[in-house]
């Protein structure tokens, strides 16, 4: 026993001797390494974000900065200790220059150490909780923050004179940052959040908390639920009658999926929601990119997912062309401060907390040629994270 | 107050009607088929397929959530799950988990794994009132249909021969062959009846519970608690575990919130403890 | 109805014929199969040395299915909450090195020592007289509501964003954990190979004879003077030990911890690997952890989107050729051979 644990102690030191820290490919590739949920609960989400992703490689063609990109897709089932074995595998194994994806917060906080040990520039397609740029400075992020729609929501609903909020999260992190930021802005707007609901995630009925906002009689209710179960939330809200009770529903964009919205039927229409991403935008740049992503598809509809992993390629890309590759660092520094035209609007990237600025827009479902659409009705311009920057 | 008992009631009717298939295998064939999950999800995809691309009305797909499944059951019960009943339960839990993998990955091969919604007839929607309390359309449709299959079901257990066939064969299987009765096409039949009543419960609760390829495995914890709590002895053990499960969550969540998600698991080790072979144990 | 004895069959080994002194030290010597399944499993660490990571987690889950082994196969009672205690021993690696030490073989104690009281602790409603179901959902409700638990203290625990802010010392002050996840590799091999010849020695000594006899028939078992109910508990609380170390191997490999460590399909899967794998000889958990592992590997790197189908029809195949058949296999196509050459 002893002296196999003294020869494996020498072997290892050795190997470790050799190996060194790990380089970029060098033979002009440059891998792209795309964790995200392929299988399990959070399985659409990944369909999105692949979908739109090799949407872009085959719209911009796969060179960049004089370098072939290559796109490694793996897949983690939402579960964090996979993701951070393969993100420590693409970066040893595959040497990865990028790391892309990331469907859930967990998944994107395991992998946040071997960015910075990797050097390796990692952009997050999805997950929505605002620390988690702050882990690593080589995390930089391409979808939105929910402090940063919540806070224009809160905003939007005092300013249109209500003064009572009941709160509906889903009880885990997006979902409790969600209830933070509503609670204070509104309140710092002069409202007032009389009941703070949490609902369990795996809770396949919401009958027992809405019973409890009939109840209350607030003026609104705003929601937090992940974007799967939206659809029942809003049928059992109208099937207790709720809408025509005068109680307005709030809520972050994800219970409006552009993905699924089409199939909620009537109940969706109760719905005012802000977001930063509505497959009804009205740009040319949309337009083009909704078309691509329906050919390319099968008629899927793309929803918010879709357009950060799009994004999150430009990002790479426009990234590599200006510096040619010349490893994470160099990258990181080009994309601080970058700015470009989505087909959500206007973007960029803060250069000091390396999340993304945007504008977040008031939606109503509407009904338009017979299909459900999200239709902006107010535009906050280039809002920032306010779980960061404080204000 | 009323309201919530019967939210409650509801949900544990569509608990009883999803659970009755695994306890009836349980009970009969002593087979642990956590697969019956899939066949729920048969049944939903194909009301949910028959709505929205065929445009059949609500009602008229019901009758073929239950019988596709109920088929598929047959098929699978006469080529794979035949094989296993002599089988340790450890090969039974590997067997059916392989089949509800398949299953996962063939319906999101198949239908995506986006949420599958649908929209029920306007006469489902919304709520009316008695007396007060507020009762939403759906959930009494849903206790009316539920009821309405329990009184059947009991009616053909206690009052035909095959119900009589069955229940002897349930009792103790070899008297029964040596009586004539040919206890693999009861099993067969009832395995069929079993995987319908789960596809018919996948239908119903789409617009509860939501239907997406995961579905199986989403669902089997609750439809595992209700046998376990019921028993397997009769129908009135899972019934009631069913409607215990369904009251206990909905009103637990109401009135104890902080309590939440940890409610339904401390009642199912409080009641295993106290009646560690189900509520209604069988007369040994 | 399911009864405990109804497992036996499958599980039942030849039953000794000897003298029992005889048959103790023969189940105790090894076998040559034994040396060679670790000779290759050193072997893996100086040949594959860009698999490191996946390896390692086999081993974790290996050593995870371990313990599973112990009690199901050991002392015949099923459990679908294992889960609990490999993820309370994962929490209690993360916390002692964010609060206590970052030296990782004080985690590794703590963590199993944990983990074996929760188990001690919640081990007697295993006695409950119960069927096989009853102790499933029994174990399963523990798991779920030590999730709820760790979900709840998100202030301890950081709830659902995962706990982060691990970090771990290097191994005996001088092997850091690298990238390569070469250290961690050899740390897990270490930790499950102790672990296992602990198990080993635990099952093969007069006290894991008596579990064998609880296992094939309690009632007998206890007519004879064994005191069962201790013995199983004793059993699953060292069970339960052993997959609290699996877990800190986890936390300190990864350094950090989500909720995924607690959640139902951890459970779950490592009752289906052990299954795989085989119940009852130590080996299994070791066994279906290799195989399921590299094909999920192999599969998903294939297909990402649809690798579940092809390992369902795999592990189909397998129970339905039946693995006695399949391990029987070599042996019987070599009889064939054998009965070929002679006519």
């Amino acid at each position: 026993m002893k002296r196999r644990h003294m020869l494996m102690g020498a072997a290892l030191g050795l190997s470790t001797a050799i190996a060194g820290v790990p380089a970029l490919a060098q033979d002009g590739t440059f891998k792209i390494g795309l964790i995200l949920p392929m299988t399990g609960p959070f399985a659409s989400t990944g369909r999105q974000i692949e979908a739109a992703a090799r949407l872009y490689m085959a719209q911009h063609g796969d060179e960049a900065g004089g370098q072939k990109i290559e796109l490694i897709l793996k897949d983690d089932a939402g579960v964090a200790d996979t993701t951070k074995r393969l993100a420590q595998e693409l970066i040893v194994r595959d040497k990865v220059g990028a790391l892309a994806g990331f469907g859930l917060t967990p998944l994107a906080m395991a992998t946040a150490p071997l960015s910075t040990r990797g050097q390796t520039p990692t952009v997050v397609m999805a997950a929505a909780t605002s620390s988690i740029t702050e882990q690593s400075p080589f995390i930089v992020r391409t979808s939105y923050t929910t402090p940063q729609v919540t806070s224009k929501i809160a905003e939007w609903a005092a300013s249109e004179g209500m003064t009572k909020v009941v709160t509906v999260v889903s009880d885990y992190g997006p979902g409790i940052d969600a209830e933070k930021t509503f609670v204070s802005t509104f309140g710092n707007a002069g409202g007032e959040v009389t009941d703070t609901l949490r609902v369990p995630l795996q809770n396949p009925d919401f009958s027992p908390f809405l019973q409890k906002v009939a109840d209350a009689q607030p003026d609104a209710i705003f929601v937090f639920v992940p974007s799967g179960v939206g659809a029942q939330f809003m049928k059992q809200y109208v099937e207790r009658g709720l809408d025509k009770s005068g109680i307005k529903l709030l809520a972050d964009g994800g219970i409006t999926d552009d993905d699924i919205l089409n199939g909620m039927g009537d109940p969706a229409l109760a719905a005012i929601t802000g977001f930063h991403y509505s497959a009804a935008h009205d740009s040319a740049k949309n337009d083009e990119f909704v078309q691509a992503f329906q050919e390319a598809t099968n008629g899927m509809r793309p929803n918010f997912m879709a357009v950060g992993g799009y994004d999150g390629m430009h990002l790479i890309y426009a990234a590599l062309e200006e510096t040619g590759g010349e490893g994470g660092e160099a990258m990181m520094d080009a994309m601080k401060g970058m700015s470009w035209e989505s087909p959500r609007g206007p973007v960029s990237i803060d250069p000091e907390t390396r999340d993304i600025v945007q504008n977040v827009y008031l939606r109503r479902v509407e009904r338009q040629d017979d299909q459900l659409w999200n239709i902006e009705f107010q535009t906050f311009e280039a809002v920032k994270d306010p779980g960061k920057t404080g204000s | 107050m009323l309201t919530i008992l019967i939210d409650g009631i509801a949900y544990g009717m569509l608990l009883f009607v999803m659970a009755l298939g695994l306890a009836v295998t349980l009970g009969l064939m002593n087979f642990v088929n956590l697969a019956h999950g899939a066949f729920a999800m048969i049944g939903g995809y194909v009301t949910a397929l028959a709505m929205n691309r065929l445009g059949v009305p609500f009602l008229l797909t019901l009758p073929f959530a239950f019988l596709i499944p109920a088929l598929v059951g047959l098929v699978a019960e006469r080529t794979l799950y035949v094989r296993m009943y002599r089988r340790s339960h450890l090969d039974h839990v590997l067997f059916s988990i392989a089949l509800v993998f398949m299953s996962i990955a063939g319906a999101d091969w198949l239908l995506g794994s986006s949420q599958m919604l649908i929209t029920l007839p306007p006469w489902l929607q919304g709520r009316f009132e008695v007396l007060g309390v507020g009762i939403g359309r759906y959930r009494a449709f849903l206790i009316v249909v539920c009821a309405a299959l329990v009184i059947v079901l009991q009616m053909v257990l206690a009052g035909t021969r095959f119900g009589a066939r069955l229940r002897a064969s349930v009792d103790d299987q070899r008297a029964a062959r040596g009586l004539g009765i040919n206890v693999n096409r009861i099993f067969a039949l009832t395995f069929a009846t079993g995987s319908g009543l789960a596809g018919l419960g996948g239908a119903l609760g789409i617009e509860i519970m939501g239907l997406d390829p995961t579905f199986p495995l989403k669902i089997l914890v609750y439809v595992l608690i209700v046998v376990t709590i019921g028993g397997t002895a009769s129908l009135t053990g899972p019934f009631l575990a069913a409607l215990i499960i369904g009251t206990a969550d909905v009103a637990g969540k109401y009135y104890v919130p902080e309590l939440g998600a940890f409610l339904i698991y401390l009642l199912m080790i409080v009641l295993l403890i106290l009646r560690p072979q189900g509520l209604i144990a069988p007369a040994r | 109805m399911m009864t405990d004895t109804s497992l036996s069959p499958l599980l039942a080994s030849p039953r000794p014929n000897e003298r029992v002194s005889r048959d103790l030290l023969r189940r105790g010597r090894w076998k040559p199969a034994e040396f060679v399944f670790w000779l290759i499993v050193a072997a893996s660490f100086f040949f594959l040395p860009d698999r490191h990571l996946l390896l390692s987690e086999i081993a974790i889950l290996g050593l995870f299915a371990l313990s599973l082994d112990l009690i199901i196969g050991y002392a015949g009672v099923v459990s679908l909450g294992h889960g609990a205690f490999f993820g309370l021993g994962a929490y209690v690696a993360g916390l002692t090195s964010i609060h206590l030490t970052g030296e990782p073989l004080t985690g590794l104690v703590l963590a199993a020592l944990a983990a074996g009281l929760l188990g001690l602790a919640t081990g007697p409603l295993l006695l409950l007289r119960a069927s096989d179901l009853t102790r499933l959902m029994v174990t399963l409700g523990v798991a779920m509501l030590v999730l709820e638990g760790a979900n709840q203290a998100a202030w301890l625990t950081g709830g659902a964003d995962g706990l982060t802010g691990v970090m771990i010392d290097p191994l005996l002050g001088r092997f850091e954990f690298d990238l390569f996840g070469t250290t961690g590799y050899a740390y897990c091999l270490i930790v499950t190979f102790a672990f296992f010849l602990i198990a080993r020695r635990v099952v093969t000594s007069p006290y894991g004879l008596s579990l064998r006899a609880i296992r094939d028939n309690p009632l007998r078992a206890r007519s004879m003077g064994i005191p069962v109910g201790r013995r199983i508990l004793g059993l699953y609380a060292f069970s339960a030990l052993i997959a609290g170390a699996a877990g800190a191997l986890l936390t300190q490999t990864t350094m950090f911890v989500s909720l995924d460590v607690l959640a139902f399909h951890r459970s779950a899967d490592v009752l289906l690997i052990l299954v795989l794998g085989g119940v009852g000889y130590l080996y299994g958990g070791l066994l279906g952890a290799i195989g399921f592992k590299l094909l999920q590997d192999w599969f998903s790197a294939i297909t990402p989107q649809y690798w579940m189908f092809w390992m369902g029809l795999v592990l189909l195949v397998v129970v339905l050729i039946g693995r006695e058949n399949l391990n029987a296999l070599p042996r019987t196509l070599l009889a064939r051979f054998r009965k070929e050459g002679r006519t």
